[in-house]
């Protein structure tokens, strides 16, 4: 008995073991930096001799990926989630939704190889003429198609929590199969579609192989999404593959920025919680 | 009150009539549907074309080289073996336990349900913060260094939310009338749940553990923050030795330029994969038994 | 092309249903002629034929797997939507077949409504859950007034007048109920499908629903399903009793006015059920 407790509560002792860690090397990281520099500053150049930590650049580069590959997922992803939960006959949904699992569950390297080997070269460079196949753009479209089955799969569960009656209620008004779907099956089910949408934004934040990959490395506060850019997730890969010796500023640096990860997709996913909670009260 | 003013999908609906609106959203949403495995399809064939090639004896038992042709997964095959051994030794008990003291134990207050919220946030920590975890707390915190036995607790901790939450959806499907019949005869709770519960959402569970192992493998960033190696030229034989892992290798071939070392990320990512399809056909077998079995 | 067909929806807001065409109460507004229906391969009715009279009630009643609430679900093509379900034979609506291809089960549904079992309100506002079917059946008029009469036919507008934009949610039971029978007549249909509309609701609910079923039929013809006996005999003008067959198969045992069922029924067996002495 005492073994099981134990095993439950680590999950808690994990948590409060990244808070402390990050806290522990961000708090020395704040005494070199000041922490309105390090939020606000443009300018991030933390291996040069003038070292620099104006986290701006990280924080763009990442804001803007993130968001784009959400434009990329959340409209598909739902579409693809309507689909087969309101029109799919049953030998479809059952075809569809394993692929999707298959895409799910496909290790992210594997995209950001996809990034590379097809995606930047054979669509992004053809297409809209950037200059190196590394950008934001080529990055934020593999991590939109691996974001699709995530949405897909969170907002079909909400719909298909929304109980039959309301359907057939619209039906027998003379709805079709589109007025159904839009006007009831999707405003009954948004909290949960909305929740399914910030967890993707979540873990868009936190992706990390392709952006490592496929976005270039370099930062850069840049508006342009055909330029490279360096996310967050990236800096700290960059810095954790070189040999950066324990107590410097920049061994530092990447527990600060992983601070603020851990900030943003806890936020995202407390917020996509409340939401879920939300859902479950309306209908169950 | 008047008409409510026109949204846009009643203006669309408007203009091009009931059912051809109905049509168009109908076609869009198959489009998208197709999308996405239209991308699953060309992201398959991809790899394959420029991996299949490659993928030979040769290339399982060399290890990795300055020269393409003569690069090889070999140690990056052996450290997956190694650091999923070790990780399944670790996450299974711990997580299985886990899921039998809130499932079956716990009672409900405020720990518990603290606890659970816990569980759920974990599971959507970004990786890399796992990783940064693993190198503050094992690699210098308990001074094992970047080596296997620090990546396998890196991963454990990182995959007991989703085999938590797996393991309760299987013990949570086994009816309370076994509990109470167990119970009925004598047996004392945990005897109820060791002899009946456990093995009766035995393949819920085992299709759990399996998924969060699916999830392990592919995983890269934690390990190459933690300070994995990324060409490491021997078979490990103990888990305090340094290591690398197939993703790690895939990752530091993807990364050079010489369109060589794209055809071995290719063929890694094909060897890859081939490990996650005969684990997840083990899943589904499981699945299946499940599916089977489920008749009372 | 049929008259179903052909009705504009327009047409249909700035016309009263022409219930005047035809000929004396007596006449027919659906007919249900050797209907089979199925679930798969599951014959969940057989053989069933029996009219349904304008501006009247006609009741469907009978032991519970008998294929009553099935049968209402064919007469406005919602069977069609459950999984595998499929029909046999002819349901006729103003002499029409509403099978026959060309008829649109869309448009049908917004002359023939329905009201269901559970109440089914919109998780919207209570104006909004009116409002929702005549906006997509593309009424063009003062939605606000089209609103208030519905609410007041079903007799449910000075409970909501001051609330109209509360959520239907947070009606009662009852209300949730009759406001599902106000956004079915919003549309003006022709008939009113009613599949246990009671069973959901306390007594007094029961009967406030009772006496706006009486109200409505001036209107509207009414079919209602029901497993209450006495609600067929306070309610309906003509009713149909069904039963289930060795096969697991509901067939109609008897159909007769009301009055003649429960006084004098030509089955032993609708005897037995209307007297309790049916297991």
């Amino acid at each position: 008995m005492a073994f099981l407790f134990l095993c439950a509560v680590l999950s808690v002792v994990t948590t409060a073991g990244i808070v402390v860690v990050l806290l522990a090397e961000a708090i020395p990281f704040f005494t070199h930096v000041n922490i309105f520099d390090f939020l606000t500053g443009t300018e991030w150049r933390p291996l040069f001799a003038n070292k620099s930590f104006g986290a701006l650049p990280l924080l763009s580069a990442t804001a803007m990926i993130a968001l784009m590959a959400m434009a990329v997922a959340f409209p598909i992803g739902l579409l693809t989630s309507i689909y087969l939960s309101e029109y799919a006959p049953s030998w479809i949904r059952e075809t569809v939704k394993p692929a999707l699992e298959v895409l799910a569950g496909i290790p992210t390297v594997v995209y950001g190889f996809f990034v590379i080997s097809f995606i930047a070269p054979t669509i992004v460079r053809p297409i809209f003429h950037s200059e190196t196949i590394f950008t934001a753009l080529g990055a934020s479209l593999a991590m939109g198609i691996m974001l699709i089955p995530m949405v897909a799969s969170l907002s079909e569960d909400a719909m298909r929590a929304v109980p039959n009656g309301l359907r057939e209620g619209a039906y027998a008004l003379g709805a079709n199969r589109f007025q159904v779907s839009v006007k009831v099956v999707v405003p009954a089910a948004l909290s949960g579609i909305v929740a399914a949408g910030l967890l993707a934004l979540a873990r868009a934040i936190g992706e990390t192989m392709i952006v490592t990959i496929a976005a270039g490395g370099i930062p850069n506060l840049s508006g342009n999404p055909l330029e490279p850019m360096q996310a967050m997730t990236a800096y700290i890969m960059e810095v954790a593959s070189g040999d950066t010796a324990r107590g410097t500023v920049e061994y530092q640096s990447i527990f600060a920025i992983g601070m603020l990860l851990f900030i943003f997709t806890l936020g995202l996913n407390l917020i996509a919680r409340w939401f879920i909670g939300k859902f479950r009260e309306e209908y169950e | 009150m008047n008409a409510p003013p026109p949204t846009l999908i009643g203006e669309i609906t408007a203009k091009l009539g009931k059912k051809w609106s109905s049509w168009l959203f109908a076609g869009l949403a198959i489009s998208a549907t197709g999308f996405g495995v239209l991308c699953l399809a060309v992201l398959l064939f991809v790899v394959a074309r420029d991996g299949l090639g490659g993928l030979d004896w040769n290339f399982i038992t060399s290890f990795p080289s300055r020269k393409p042709e003569d690069a090889g997964i070999l140690a990056a095959l052996m450290g997956t073996l190694w650091v999923m051994g070790l990780t399944c030794l670790f996450f299974v008990p711990v997580g299985v336990g886990a899921a039998i003291y809130l499932e079956e134990f716990a009672r409900r207050n405020w720990f518990t349900k603290l606890i659970e919220t816990n569980i759920s946030t974990l599971a959507g920590v970004p990786s890399v913060v796992y990783g940064l975890l693993g190198l503050a707390v094992f690699v210098f915190g308990m001074n094992l260094g970047s080596s296997i036995v620090a990546a396998a607790a890196t991963l454990t901790l990182l995959v007991l939310p989703i085999t938590i939450v797996a393991s309760r959806e299987g013990l949570r499907s086994v009816p309370p009338s076994m509990r109470e019949a167990a119970m009925a005869l004598g047996a004392t709770k945990w005897q109820a749940v060791w002899h009946q519960v456990l093995p009766a959402g035995m393949p819920a569970v085992l299709t759990g553990i399996i998924l969060a192992l699916g999830r392990a493998i592919g995983e890269t960033a934690p390990l190459i923050a933690m300070g994995a190696f990324t060409s490491v030229f021997f078979v490990p034989t103990s888990p305090t030795d340094t290591f690398t892992v197939l993703p790690i290798q895939i990752f530091s071939w993807v990364a050079r330029p010489l369109p060589g070392f794209q055809e071995n990320a290719a063929s890694g990512i094909v060897a890859l994969l081939i490990v996650l399809l005969l684990l997840n056909s083990v899943a589904v077998a499981l699945r299946y038994m499940y599916a089977r079995r489920r008749s009372w | 092309m049929t008259t179903i067909t052909m009705r504009r929806i327009e047409a249909k807001f700035s016309q009263k249903p022409d219930n005047s065409m035809s000929n004396g109460s007596a006449s027919k507004v659906m007919e249900v002629r050797n209907l089979d229906a199925y679930y798969g391969n599951f014959r969940a009715i057989t053989d069933v034929n029996m009219p349904m009279r304008r501006n009247a009630v006609t009741a469907i009643i009978g032991p519970s797997g008998c294929g009553k609430s099935t049968l209402v679900r064919c007469l406005n093509r919602m069977h069609e939507l459950s999984a595998g379900g499929r029909i046999e034979g002819q349901i006729l609506f103003d002499g029409e077949d509403i099978n026959a291809p060309e008829v649109d089960p869309v448009e049908l549904r917004s002359r023939i409504g329905m009201v269901f079992q559970k109440p089914n309100p919109f998780p919207k506002s209570i104006y909004n859950n009116i409002a929702f079917g005549l906006k997509i059946n593309g009424f063009r008029g003062n939605m606000a007034e089209a609103v208030e009469g519905s609410l007041r036919k079903a007799a449910l507008w000075d409970e909501v007048k001051d609330r109209l934009k509360d959520s239907a949610l947070s009606l009662s039971g009852g209300q949730q109920q009759r406001l599902c029978i106000a956004r079915a007549i919003a549309i003006e249909p022709e008939v009113i499908l009613m599949d246990e509309p009671c069973s959901a609701l306390d007594p007094i609910a029961t009967l406030a629903i009772e006496d706006l079923i009486r109200e409505l039929k001036e209107q509207y013809s009414i079919v209602i399903v029901t497993h209450n006996m006495q609600q067929a005999a306070r309610v309906s003008d003509e009713t149909a009793f069904l039963m289930v067959g060795e096969d697991r198969s509901g067939y109609l045992v008897e159909f007769d006015s009301t009055e003649k069922m429960f006084t004098n029924p030509s089955h032993e067996q609708t005897e037995a059920y209307i007297t309790g002495r049916f297991s």
